[in-house]
């Protein structure tokens, strides 16, 4: 990026793009120029580990899949070489690119740059690139993939053999204030570090591992769990304790690791390998961009945020995603990154679909009733498919199979020459079914079935046969075997094809409303997000009033006023025209699927059958309610929230209070509640520095298992410490005893006994109050709204999304939407960027005015269905049902909701069901069709 | 589609048409990138179906199924290069087994045929998730086996008690029920899948079918000129 001027709906950005020297239209990525090319080149990509070429491809799943050169060409470097423009049988190359500026105009801007990981040779002491087999956590994570410098073997580099003693030391250039450092905590690596001992006990069983840890900071959904995994594992150390690396066998390589244990004091141990856990700096180059853009970093260089709205900068129009916002994992990155998108659908939401053209296609002919008369188009994929395997003879096998009518190859089938070449071909041989013998259907079926559809045939008459990843990649040395076997392949094809059946696809309507089930933050956040971009909206909230639990907080750690905020956002909520709100709400029924739900709820309104597109549910969280350390039974004993309002009150008892003691961890990270409620350590830390502000004389304990104080939280916690608040660590088998008991002054306290883990013995201390960092739990009405729109739970009883990193918003459930506390307990700051990412989701949906549903899905052939319910148990989706009917039950289904998983057709005793594009006849002409040929 | 719609029909068609060792590829367990978790389906399915090619005296090893993630192609090819060899160990289907080439045709032949059968009476197990790899012995037991096939249940009809009223034949998903209009309906046992529609629909007035459990036989129908339907006396 070069410059940007203008403002918010209006930016003029120049960017200048480097030469690829790659005619990115016209190159397949095939990598045939990869292979010829002289040029040697450390791989960036893994790391500078192992050796890639001066022309080469990213990394295996780069998009556009297109090679790009680099500086260490021999043309660009000294005129010579040249070898890949004559290798490329597209012609895309071409070395005489220059830098190209473009000019574009754009309405809003996102700043993505995510970080940079941590360069571990600032610091001497961790000698990365002194000793060999020191490696960061980078490197590793290249080690362990299949696609990485040895295939997926862990090796080490001064003898390429496998580590079987290996030590991973945390938090490195993370939580250090020394030169060198960040201050802050990293947030990823705990996890991530766990994630690499258990791939390496999966490589190794016998690999013995240990991790050298400070706090394990397990803060997200279904992280402790893992966190006990890993720790469960034989071989598998946790050793709390500062470490240095101290030496290097100068015959094996070996490093040695000097740490310290209470039990067995300093310690030395030597490891075959050592793995840096390097956390996160922010992107190179940031101050800049930052000036470039005229936004504003905070000290330690991430993006300076409105609190109230994590996505903004200071600059209007220019939003931001990802780890810019500072250290944060990929699913809060995913959120945040719809979010932005959201915001920016706000912005610019009176020119939505301008840029957009409606595709036209041509009339489909019917062919149902003619013989199969089938196409075959084999593919060389540059060199991809035709070095291994022999096309000429391919073709003229393909011309003996039956109702083969036509059969040629092509250089590239992905082509736009070669797909207009295919429709040409349908037309004039007057092919009713079409098989593309290339490569995998994951990439290119849709195009080529929009290529069948081109020429007016039904797209569902297309058939992939892959012969490049299951033939020509894994079998380059059996030549004439390989042969062979594409022909199998493509027979077995061929049989399907003409066993194939035209499908339609439905468009379903899409009604423009949402539902936001839940008055929160996360509620509200989500439904004025969607009604500013022009649909209606209606929240239903059981209390009598909007704003939950975020009603009973005063202020953030950062210092955001929460009741200031609130008031705001209620205000907005209530004045939006397009908003309508129902409190003493509660939901009766709910029908309906994608687009078109009906939901009835009854409140102080009456009862209202509400017609909706797509469902937020953001229901929130409870708290425990502690049956430990005499909670409810003492009043001096209270949860952290509770302290929170008394402190907001300035009560009496706090403005008395000499000693207050905090104990962490109450309800949760136990057998009942195995998971972390990730907000009370910063919220402990809050409500101690207030404690201490309001009279710095008094003495604050806190009483933690692991203090996790995540992400840039940890400042607080640092100033924490030294403003004299005292934590003190204690371990789960021996959790602090409270009793009440006389201060040495005769004053009546509560005696909070517990084990110093320094001094490893008993201490006594005198609280006047004592908090309880209670458990976040999921809502006691979560079941019964989970019953109701028909989705599912995760093991610790919140909401389960679709998929963690995939589709962290939405369920599995089409048109349903999560965020918020029911999601999995956290900050304000992260519900609000989760709200605004399912808004984003949901206008994906919404901006549509139908959506499209496969023609693979199952149907009912009643006469046979015998009512037994097989196939309805086994369906996650809700898409079938009995019915009652003269002849007993029988089974019905609503193909909207069927995702053409094909159970239940595997199910049916009868074949009464069956999954339309994978029907008994076609799966099976397959199985026959490979017999027979063998 | 998942791998749980690999159906039990379409692994003994493919030793019907004499392969000699079928390999089924699943995602991970509990990866599931929708919510479907159809590979504990297919992994019961073929449990179950490791017992009926013991039923039948094929090795069960001929049979298999692994998991992995579309990106590890190396697990792939070792998992395949291993089955090779253990299916190249046991040579072509039926020969280490020491089976006839006729008598292993009639036999897969006769369990395909009852696939209805068996998936009715082993539907709730077919539905289990098992979790732990401790427990895939013992989901479906060889000796559960050999009893489904030799007590096998069958439905009868009364030839006394049917009023030739088709409710059966029209509930019957197989069309395995002879009916004439006045004539004692007769269930065409080949053809018939043991689903028992038609006990369910047969009215209980006239309770006319019976259910054999046990490998009891089932009687004769009765000759075809002698099957007029005995009228009840209607209720006064």
């Amino acid at each position: 990026m070069d410059s940007i001027v203008g403002e918010a709906g209006d930016f003029k950005v120049k960017l200048i793009k480097n030469p690829k020297y790659i005619n990115e239209e016209k190159c397949t990525g095939c990598t045939v120029c990869v292979e010829y090319c002289p040029v040697k080149y450390p791989d960036e990509f893994n790391q500078d580990i192992s050796m890639n070429k001066a022309i080469h491809i990213f990394f295996p799943q780069a998009i556009p899949l297109v090679a790009y050169i680099d500086e260490s060409c021999l043309y660009l470097k000294e005129n010579k070489c040249r070898i890949c423009e004559g290798v490329c049988k597209n012609n895309a190359i071409d070395l005489k690119q220059l830098p190209e500026i473009k000019e574009i105009n754009v309405g809003a801007v996102i700043l993505a740059p995510g970080f940079e990981p941590y360069d571990p040779k600032l610091r001497a002491e961790y000698h990365y690139g002194d000793f060999v087999n020191v490696i960061t956590s980078m490197d590793f994570e290249r080690l362990l993939s299949s696609t990485g410098p040895y295939s997926g073997e862990i090796l080490r580099a001064s003898d390429k053999k496998h580590p079987h003693k290996l030590a991973w030391i945390q938090c490195v250039g993370s939580r250090q204030v020394t030169e060198g450092g960040h201050s802050y905590c990293s947030a990823v690596c705990c996890t991530y570090a766990q994630k690499h001992v258990i791939l390496t006990k999966d490589h190794d069983v016998d690999a013995e591992c240990t991790i050298f840890h400070n706090d394990i900071r397990s803060y997200g959904k279904d992280f402790e769990r893992f966190y006990e995994r890993t720790v469960r594992l034989p071989g598998v150390r946790f050793i709390r304790s500062y470490t240095s690396i101290v030496g290097e066998d100068p015959v094996t390589k070996n490093v040695t690791i000097r740490y310290s244990t209470p039990d067995n004091g300093v310690k030395e141990e030597e490891f075959d390998m050592v793995v840096l856990s390097i956390g996160l700096s922010p992107p190179t180059g940031v101050r800049e961009m930052a000036k470039k853009f005229g936004i504003e970093l905070t000290a330690h260089d991430y993006c300076k945020l409105n609190p109230a709205n994590p996505m903004e900068t200071n600059r209007r129009g220019i939003f931001v995603s990802g780890a810019f916002q500072g250290p944060i994992d990929i699913p809060e990155s995913v959120f945040s990154a719809s979010g932005a998108g959201s915001q920016i659908g706000e912005l610019l939401n009176r020119r939505r679909g301008n840029l957009s053209t409606e595709r036209v296609y041509p009339e489909e002919q019917d062919v149902s009733e003619e013989e199969p008369r089938v196409g075959v188009f084999v593919c060389h994929c540059g060199a991809n498919i035709s070095r291994v395997v022999s096309i000429g003879a391919t073709v003229e096998y393909c011309k003996t199979l039956p109702n083969v009518v036509h059969a040629q190859e092509q250089l590239f089938s992905c082509a736009t020459n070669s797909a207009k070449e295919i429709t040409d071909t349908i037309k004039e041989k007057g092919l009713n079914r079409v098989v593309v013998a290339a490569c995998s259907p994951r990439t290119l079926e849709p195009l080529f079935r929009d290529t069948v559809r081109e020429a007016g045939i039904n797209q569902y008459y297309y058939e992939m046969a892959n012969i490049r990843e299951h033939d020509s990649w894994v079998h380059s040395r059996e030549k004439e075997e390989a042969t062979k076997k594409a022909w199998d392949i493509i027979r077995m094809s061929v049989a399907r094809a003409c066993n194939l059946e035209p499908l339609q696809e439905f468009d379903l309507p899409v009604n423009k409303a949402a539902l936001v089930v839940g008055g929160g933050i996360a509620g509200m956040v989500c439904s004025l997000s969607i009604a500013n971009q022009g649909h209606e909206v209606y929240l239903v909230e059981k209390d009598m009033a909007l704003g939950g639990i975020a009603r009973r907080i005063s202020h953030t750690l950062e210092g955001m006023d929460v009741q200031v905020y609130l008031r705001d956002i209620t205000e907005k909520i209530y004045k939006h025209p397009l908003i309508h709100v129902y409190t003493g709400a509660t939901i009766t029924e709910a029908t309906g699927y994608i687009g078109n739900f009906v939901t009835t709820v009854r409140s102080n309104r009456g009862i209202a059958e509400i017609k909706h597109g797509a469902a937020i549910l953001a229901i929130g969280a409870d708290l425990y309610t502690p049956t430990e350390y005499l909670y409810g039974e003492d009043e001096r004993v209270m949860t952290h929230l509770e302290l929170d309002e008394e402190i907001k009150r300035s009560s009496e008892k706090i403005a008395n209070a000499e000693s207050v003691v905090m104990i962490q961890c109450v309800g949760c990270r136990n057998e009942d509640r195995n998971y972390c409620s990730r907000i009370c350590c910063s919220e402990s830390v809050k409500n101690a520095l207030k404690l201490k502000e309001m009279n710095p004389e008094r003495d604050v304990y806190i009483l933690f298992r692991d203090i996790r104080t995540y992400g840039l939280k940890e400042d607080y916690y640092r100033e924490a410490a030294s403003k004299n608040i005292r934590f003190i660590r204690y371990e789960p088998e021996d959790p602090p005893v409270v009793e009440p008991g006389e201060s040495d002054e005769g004053k009546p306290v509560l005696k909070v006994t517990v084990t110093d883990p320094v001094l490893l013995k008993k201490i006594e201390l005198d609280a006047d109050i004592l908090a309880l960092a209670a458990a976040v739990i999921p809502s006691e009405a979560i079941k019964e709204v989970a019953a109701l729109f028909k989705v599912v739970l995760s093991p610790d009883g919140f909401f389960k999304e679709a998929h963690v990193k995939l589709r962290p918003v939405e369920f599995g459930t089409d048109g349903v939407y999560l965020c918020g506390a029911a999601h999995y307990p956290k900050f304000i700051q992260e519900t609000i960027n989760q709200a605004y990412g399912a808004a984003g989701r949901v206008l994906t949906l919404l901006s549509h005015d139908i959506v499209v549903a496969s023609g693979a899905v199952c149907e009912i052939d009643e006469k046979k269905c015998m009512g037994c319910g097989a196939c309805a148990a086994v369906c996650t989706y809700g898409a079938l049902s009995l019915n009652d009917t003269r002849l007993g039950k029988k089974a019905v289904i609503n193909p909207v909701l069927c995702k053409g998983d094909g159970l239940c057709n595997a199910k049916c005793p009868t074949g009464a069901i069956s999954l339309k594009h994978f029907t008994d006849d076609e799966i099976m002409s397959e199985i026959d069709a490979l017999v027979g040929g063998l | 589609m998942c791998s749980g719609r690999v159906d039990l029909k379409h692994v003994l068609r493919a030793f019907s048409k004499g392969m000699d060792g079928v390999f089924i590829g699943g995602c991970h367990y509990n990866e599931c990138n929708y919510i479907t978790n159809g590979n504990y389906h297919a992994l019961n399915m073929v449990l179950l179906a490791k017992r009926l090619l013991e039923h039948i005296g094929l090795n069960p090893e001929r049979l298999t199924m692994r998991v992995m993630s579309g990106a590890e192609a190396n697990l792939y090819a070792d998992h395949v290069n291993s089955f090779i060899k253990t299916i190249k160990g046991l040579g072509p289907l039926g020969q280490s087994e020491g089976l006839d080439k006729e008598e292993l045709a009639e036999s897969l032949a006769r369990v395909t045929k009852l696939v209805p059968y068996i998936k009715i009476m082993k539907n709730e197990k077919l539905g289990t998730f098992l979790m732990n790899e401790d427990d895939y012995e013992g989901l479906f037991t060889r000796d559960e086996i050999d009893k489904l096939f030799n007590e096998m249940i069958s439905y009868y009809i009364d030839p006394v008690k049917c009023q030739a009223c088709m409710t059966c034949a029209r509930r019957c998903p197989e069309g395995a029920i002879i009916s004439a209009k006045g004539q004692v309906h007769i269930i065409d046992q080949d053809k018939c899948i043991r689903c028992g529609s038609c006990m369910a629909g047969c009215p209980p007035r006239f309770g006319a079918i019976r259910k054999l459990e046990g490998g009891e036989p089932v009687p004769p129908p009765p000759p075809e000129g002698e099957r007029a339907v005995v009228r009840k006396a209607k209720a006064q």
